[in-house]
């Protein structure tokens, strides 16, 4: 064969001979996607103070514990008579005010650990804080619903994150579309694996790897393609949330297959000098998702979004000596979108008296939350990919 | 069939000395292996002086033990740390990459994820890469006992927690969980009174191990339907001496040195039985697998995905070169997902496809092309918190610049004739057959103008393909 006869065969025709429904499913909007409905996680890494982001404006022992750190009620944007939002998240404040934000307070799990890192790992596998799971929570919702369906779960960074990770399928990471779609363009990648193996056996790792190169290649023809269809005219942040949010947004608007949308923000570990910090990260959050829901809303899209944020964990109450609060362990949990059932506070402010080791009790277990997402929007069997049975909560 | 011997037991081959390797008979491949790695290994020592200071103290003995360090110190000794440890990882991908010792390296890198720790000081961390570097062919109780009397492990698995009035579970549970006997091969009540044995072991500032009496409970503990005043060796005596942990260890190799999917039981009892009753001689099962006939057998060749600095190792091995920013080895095992010291967690990395998704993949891809034609290494690992305590920001963008020395290469290749060239170096590169190698796809792009050129060019091409990921 010539070789102009190879740089004619782009990535997509590879794709349909890997994977014959491919091209198929890409062509039927909402053919493949459950049910239209996007979930949107937005990682605060590093453990971010959940007592100055909802504050508790009532309680004394807040006050008490945090002398220097405390934010006054009148400095924070009133929520409730109880509770208040940090000065900097004004934009999620008038999403609270029409109804689209909810607040579940005292998130956390058995055992909590407080090495980030473990931490994470057990937010993001979805397991017990004493087992080891090698897949993510969204990995095995991509395995058990997703399965050759690229580009299902997009997570806005250059490496992937262990919550993506199924055993079979996973995630697609890129921080931009155009550079994920420029790396893989090389004819030769597309020319090989059209050369390639034209039975693939997933027991065969060699073949393993051929059909996850097809499908990034696809997948990543497939982005670029929809990333210029129908881009957002919406003004965002020049910030890197603010960029992650926008790419998001024109995916979005383009109808495309995509169910989980992953974006991160940090680092929220702030042992030293906390509100400066605290507040200039809020401020990218702030301005990000003001202007993700505006666009979102203007587009008619706010129904079938559901953004979450989560934190690895929450910190201790006390303020520490260096203007700053050390690791702790539940934490709130902020959910922001049209289609929620519940608004507003859906569990108590947390409990400051009832401390342990002078952190917050969880109260709710964070894979409650999980088997709510994946139950009650995403339409998925939690309990086969949490691996145990949670009660779903009612705010979708 | 060589080729395989050497990636399962080492890094892959050493392009310089193929063509030496090759021309000797098959049955003294592995002597030769193995002789090579008998010598004991000389230590590494990164530890700053500023850090050694701190931890070791000038003054005598006694005091250093209950000596604390004050917040200032401990800022400094983090900084100085990670700075350390960074060398530390660079200083043992050289020694993977150059040594002849490659048996006694693989297996360190084996053990180091077994007993995966993760721990942000130097000292400790290198004090525990070297007992498992001097042990790594050695004994397997003698490893198990080091690992556990380490500071690194001792501190990871808050045994310096685990005491009489509060005893800390987790050190109990792991060596039992993890490291020998694996799950369903012990209770809950096993862990319990197992954690109680090992009450009071602790470590100085300066990592050597310290038995404080004070801490551990003297009474009788029952463990595993024994009852007895036992102390924490005896738990790992009695850990040693039930078949489990022998078949446990015997399966983890066996995914590690030769298939990861495929695992005949009958195999897996017969190379434990023969472990055990050697006493826990590493040698001994390893000689057991390289000397087998189904070592070789085509279901259990290329079927291993090679792990990030496996994989690396193996192209330095491959291609010599000089690398102008030794550091951007380090932004690789990010991206790539392995970070020698910074394991996931206590579990270790988990393989085999766990290597692999999108981003990663397209990296591995692109690494020979990356060297060859001095691009940007445009990819950045996520931030790590524990390690940069909220001091995060992105970093630069490194280059994986090098000098390569083609000269190996072209000694190998240079009189082959141009016909057979593509399906040699095929050969050479890659664990699985060339049958299905796409070779008008290959020729097109390649490039023509010397020999040179093409010997170059379809080395780094045949290297960025599925096929090399794989051994």
């Amino acid at each position: 064969m010539l070789r102009r006869d190879f740089l004619k065969s782009g990535s997509l025709a590879t794709a349909a001979l890997w994977m014959p429904g491919f091209l198929k499913s890409l062509e039927t909007p909402g053919a493949v996607s459950v049910n239209g409905r996007k979930l949107v996680i937005i990682q605060l890494s590093g453990g971010n103070d959940g007592l100055n982001t909802i504050i508790p404006v009532r309680n004394d022992i807040y006050y008490k514990e945090r002398p220097r750190l405390g934010i006054k009620r009148e400095q924070a944007l009133s929520l409730t008579d109880e509770a208040g939002i940090h000065p900097a998240l004004s934009g999620l404040k008038s999403l609270w005010d029409d109804g689209s934000m909810a607040i579940l307070n005292s998130v956390g799990y058995p055992n909590p650990d407080r090495s980030h890192f473990r931490s994470m790992d057990i937010w993001h596998s979805g397991s017990p804080a004493d087992a080891y799971w090698q897949t993510g929570w969204l990995g095995r919702y991509l395995d058990a619903h997703c399965a050759g369906r690229p580009a299902a779960a997009l997570e806005l960074d250059d490496t992937l994150s262990l919550a993506l990770k199924g055993e079979n399928t996973k995630g697609l990471a890129f921080q931009d579309v155009k550079r994920l779609y420029e790396s893989t363009r090389s004819a030769y990648f597309a020319d090989y694996v059209a050369a390639g193996p034209k039975s693939p056996n997933d027991e065969k790792p060699v073949d393993y790897l051929y059909k996850t190169m097809a499908e990034t290649l696809s997948s990543a023809d497939y982005l670029f393609e929809q990333s210029k269809k129908q881009p957002t005219q919406a003004a965002y942040p020049p910030t890197g949330l603010g960029r992650d949010l926008k790419t998001i947004a024109s995916l979005i608007l383009a109808d495309t297959n995509t169910s989980v949308y992953y974006a991160s923000l940090g680092s929220f570990d702030t042992h030293i000098n906390q509100d400066g910090q605290q507040k200039r990260l809020f401020e990218e959050l702030n301005g990000a998702m003001a202007a993700f829901a505006a666009d979102m809303k203007a587009n008619g899209k706010w129904q079938e979004v559901l953004v979450v944020t989560f934190s690895e964990f929450g910190r201790r109450v006390a303020q520490n000596a260096s203007g700053g609060t050390d690791h702790g362990t539940a934490n709130n949990m902020m959910l922001l979108g049209g289609g929620l059932k519940q608004e507003g506070l859906l569990n108590p402010m947390p409990d400051l008296v009832d401390l342990e080791e002078g952190d917050v009790k969880f109260v709710v277990d964070f894979r409650q939350v999980y088997a709510t997402l994946l139950q009650r929007w995403l339409e998925a069997d939690a309990q086969k990919i949490l691996n145990t049975s949670f009660q779903p909560l009612l705010f979708v | 069939m060589l080729h395989h011997l050497l990636w399962r037991f080492g890094f892959g081959p050493r392009t310089k000395s193929w063509t030496a390797w090759s021309a000797l008979p098959q049955e003294v491949w592995w002597p030769k292996l193995r002789d090579e790695s008998l010598a004991a290994p000389q230590h590494f020592d990164v530890a700053d002086n500023a850090v050694k200071g701190l931890l070791m103290g000038v003054g005598e003995l006694g005091k250093m033990e209950r000596r604390e360090l004050d917040k200032e110190q401990r800022k400094a000794l983090r900084k100085q740390s990670k700075e350390d440890l960074q060398n530390l990882n660079l200083l043992w991908l050289e020694e993977m990459t150059h040594t002849k010792a490659q048996l006694r390296e693989k297996m360190a890198l084996f053990w180091h994820g077994h007993f995966a720790s993760r721990n942000i000081n130097i000292l400790y961390q290198q004090q525990l890469l070297a007992v498992i570097r001097e042990q790594a062919l050695g004994n397997f109780g003698d490893l198990l006992r080091g690992v556990s009397k380490s500071a690194a492990m001792i501190s990871f698995l808050n045994n310096q927690q685990n005491k009489k009035q509060h005893p800390n579970e987790n050190f109990a549970r792991e060596v039992m969980e993890l490291f020998t006997l694996g799950r369903g091969n012990y209770t809950e009540n096993d862990i319990k009174e197992a954690a109680r044995a090992f009450t009071g072991w602790n470590h100085r500032l300066d990592g050597e191990f310290v038995f404080r009496k004070w801490d551990h409970d003297t009474g009788n503990k029952t463990i595993f339907g024994k009852t007895g005043a036992f102390g924490g060796d005896e738990v790992l005596d009695m850990l040693l001496e039930k078949r489990e942990t022998a078949w446990f260890i015997a399966r983890k190799l066996y995914r590690f040195l030769v298939n990861e999917q495929h695992i005949p039981e009958d195999r897996i009892r017969w190379l434990g039985d023969r472990f055990y009753d050697s006493g826990y001689k590493i040698m001994r099962i390893l000689e057991d697998i390289a000397r087998s006939d189904w070592f070789y057998a085509p279901e259990n060749r290329g079927c291993l995905i090679k792990s990030p600095v496996a994989l690396w190792v193996g192209i330095r091995r491959t291609l010599p070169m000089e690398l102008a920013d030794p550091e951007s080895q380090l932004m690789l095992q990010k991206a790539l997902g392995q970070i020698l010291f910074y394991p996931p967690n206590v579990a270790g990395w988990a393989g085999g496809k766990n290597w692999i998704d999108s981003s990663s993949l397209m990296l591995r891809l692109r690494i020979p092309q990356l060297i060859y034609l001095n691009q940007e290494l445009d990819v950045q690992g996520k931030a790590d918190d524990d390690q940069q305590m909220g001091q995060t920001g992105r970093g630069i963008n490194r280059r994986l610049t090098a000098d390569i020395d083609w000269k190996p290469a072209m000694d190998m290749f240079s009189q082959v004739p141009e016909q057979d060239l593509m399906e040699k170096i095929g050969g050479f590169l890659w664990s699985v057959r060339t049958k299905n190698l796409p070779k008008s796809v290959v020729e097109a792009h390649t490039q023509h103008q010397t020999k040179a050129d093409r010997i170059q060019s379809t080395i780094i091409q045949l290297m960025a393909t599925p096929e090399y990921q794989v051994c």
